[in-house]
């Protein structure tokens, strides 16, 4: 191994907000720590409002840390920035564009003909053939968050922050949008950082799951799944990975759920 | 009588409300025994009389004309005012509070101004009806661009976006169903004013018409006949400026229904 810098490298951010009261910040982000190497394929998992859109939203480049140092390939993050696309939590498809202006969004650059060609292949990829000419309004929720991950897809992006991509998705269509991220990103040797509230999720496609505690949120933990791909959802490795972040997360999976918090 | 076809109940309703109004109207007048007040079919006779005279095509074009200039001026100030006002923040406090003063004074109050300024031809007329409805734009148009989605900044933003390219490709369209809404107020309002507007000492269009009609051997239907004129053509306007509203990157900015 090398010591060179990681390519996302997080150490002792803090992050408050602006509270009711003038004197009562409300703190999200406590000391959290977290690397993330060239070609990874990192989860954040944690209980909903702790803070993990918010630390996704500053390595992106659209909050400030309140502390701390957030860098990404060896320079502090101050703005977004198109070799890394981010997926939003809150749907970001433009309402005024068709789907395919939409996927074409980030290649106003290439030529015209580049850019058709890639818009179909994604367009495709995330089952809305026959889709291109309609309106998101047109669109379910679902569709409208495949439309927006074909954007950020067709946008050939270093790295992928997702929040939450597949959360609105029916259980085939994710376990499919998981399996294409998985091959893609294998085939274009991507980095991605991927928010989920879904354990099981995070270490079907992890190579490290990154546990985050209850608000003011730091890491608890990090669990390395060090498992071949595609991934047995039977095996004793992957069993084991689950447990162990059910059982961070302050839930026994066999016991009936004792002595924690529920998420 | 069921009425099953949307289509034909979208005609016959309204036209049924009309019918019931011009009845009332009608026995209203009888009722009262007034010779002054006419009825809806004097007012029809006044209209076809100002037909003849070649009068109502010279009044409509002439009070079409002052309202078309006043109003493409007001939309070629005030969206780019109201665009710039709502994402250049010192822009917004710099300006907003002039604009605040300004706003609530009438177009009427500014009439002696208008005439020392432009005299008494076309100018001032337009300049009034400018004047009443550029604060609706620029208003309508701020708050659209302070009000964006963040989120689709952010998605912009994260694929490089910026300058005018952001104006044209986000803020504009995100903004765009909103201002269409400020818009379509405004052209209201520039019609609303153009009989105040026209009563500078013009000597065409429908305001001055109820005015001359009036004052030259108080012919009533005459007046009553501009009113009905006005607010057909209102209508006209509204329903026109209301086909915006149907295009499709701007359809989602209105409710589902
Ligand atoms: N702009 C803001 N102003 C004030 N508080 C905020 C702001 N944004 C987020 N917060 C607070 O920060 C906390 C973390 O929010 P965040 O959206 O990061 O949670 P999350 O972990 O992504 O939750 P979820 O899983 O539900 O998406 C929440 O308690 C929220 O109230
Ligand atoms: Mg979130």
């Amino acid at each position: 191994m090398d010591n060179a810098e990681s390519l996302i490298f997080v150490q002792g951010c803090w992050k408050s907000f602006p509270g009711k009261t003038r004197d009562e910040p409300v703190h999200v982000l406590e000391q959290v720590n977290l690397e993330v190497r060239e070609g990874e394929f990192v989860c954040i998992v944690g209980p909903s409002g702790c803070g993990k859109s918010t630390l996704l939203n500053i390595i992106g480049g659209f909050l400030r840390e309140s502390r701390g140092a957030v860098r990404v390939a060896g320079a502090a993050v101050e703005a977004p920035d198109p070799r890394r696309i981010f997926v939003f939590q809150e749907n970001g498809v433009f309402p005024w564009l068709t789907v395919e202006e939409n996927v074409g969004f980030g290649l106003m650059s290439r030529p015209a003909s580049e850019r058709a060609e890639r818009v179909e292949h994604y367009v495709r990829m995330v089952g809305l053939t026959g889709f291109e000419k309609s309106y998101p309004r047109e669109l379910s929720g679902g569709m409208r968050q495949r439309v927006e991950i074909a954007r950020a897809l067709a946008a050939d992006a270093e790295v992928l922050y997702m929040d939450e991509p597949f959360g609105a998705l029916d259980f085939l269509t994710r376990l499919k949008m998981r399996a294409d991220l998985i091959r893609i990103w294998q085939a274009e040797k991507k980095t991605v950082l991927f928010v989920t509230h879904d354990i099981e999720e995070a270490v079907q496609l992890a190579d490290r799951v990154v546990v985050m505690s209850r608000r003011p949120a730091t890491v608890q933990e990090t669990v390395t799944v060090d498992l071949p791909r595609p991934r047995d959802l039977d095996a004793p490795g992957y069993l084991a990975a689950r447990d162990r972040i059910f059982a961070i997360m302050g839930m026994d999976v066999h016991g009936g759920g004792a002595g924690g918090d529920p998420l | 009588m069921r009425m099953n076809f949307p289509q034909t109940r979208a005609v016959l309703l309204p036209a049924l409300t009309v019918a019931a109004c011009l009845m009332a109207w009608h026995w209203l007048v009888k009722l009262s025994g007034t010779d002054l007040f006419p009825t809806p079919l004097e007012v029809a006779r006044g209209i076809l009389e100002l037909g003849e005279r070649g009068l109502l095509a010279k009044y409509i074009t002439a009070s079409l004309f002052r309202v078309t200039w006043g109003f493409f001026l007001a939309v070629a100030v005030g969206v780019p005012l109201g665009l710039a006002l709502g994402w250049f923040r010192s822009a917004y406090q710099a300006l907003n509070p002039v604009i605040q003063i300004l706003r609530p004074i009438s177009p009427i109050a500014w009439i002696p101004v208008a005439i020392l300024w432009f005299g008494i031809d076309d100018t001032a007329p337009v300049f009034l009806i400018f004047l009443a409805s550029v604060f609706p734009i620029t208003v309508s148009t701020t708050a659209a661009v302070q009000n964006m989605q963040l989120v689709y900044l952010r998605a912009a933003r994260n694929f490089g976006i910026r300058g005018p390219q952001l104006f044209r490709r986000v803020i504009l369209p995100a903004a765009l169903p909103q201002i269409i809404t400020g818009v379509r107020i405004a052209l209201g309002i520039a019609w609303l004013v153009v009989v105040a507007a026209e009563m500078i000492a013009v000597n065409s269009g429908l305001g001055y018409l109820i005015i001359d009609a009036r004052n030259a051997g108080k012919r009533y239907d005459l007046v009553v006949a501009g009113m009905v004129m006005i607010g057909l053509i209102g209508l006209v306007l509204d329903l026109l400026i209301r086909r915006l509203e149907t295009f499709d990157e701007v359809r989602w900015g209105y409710g589902q229904r």
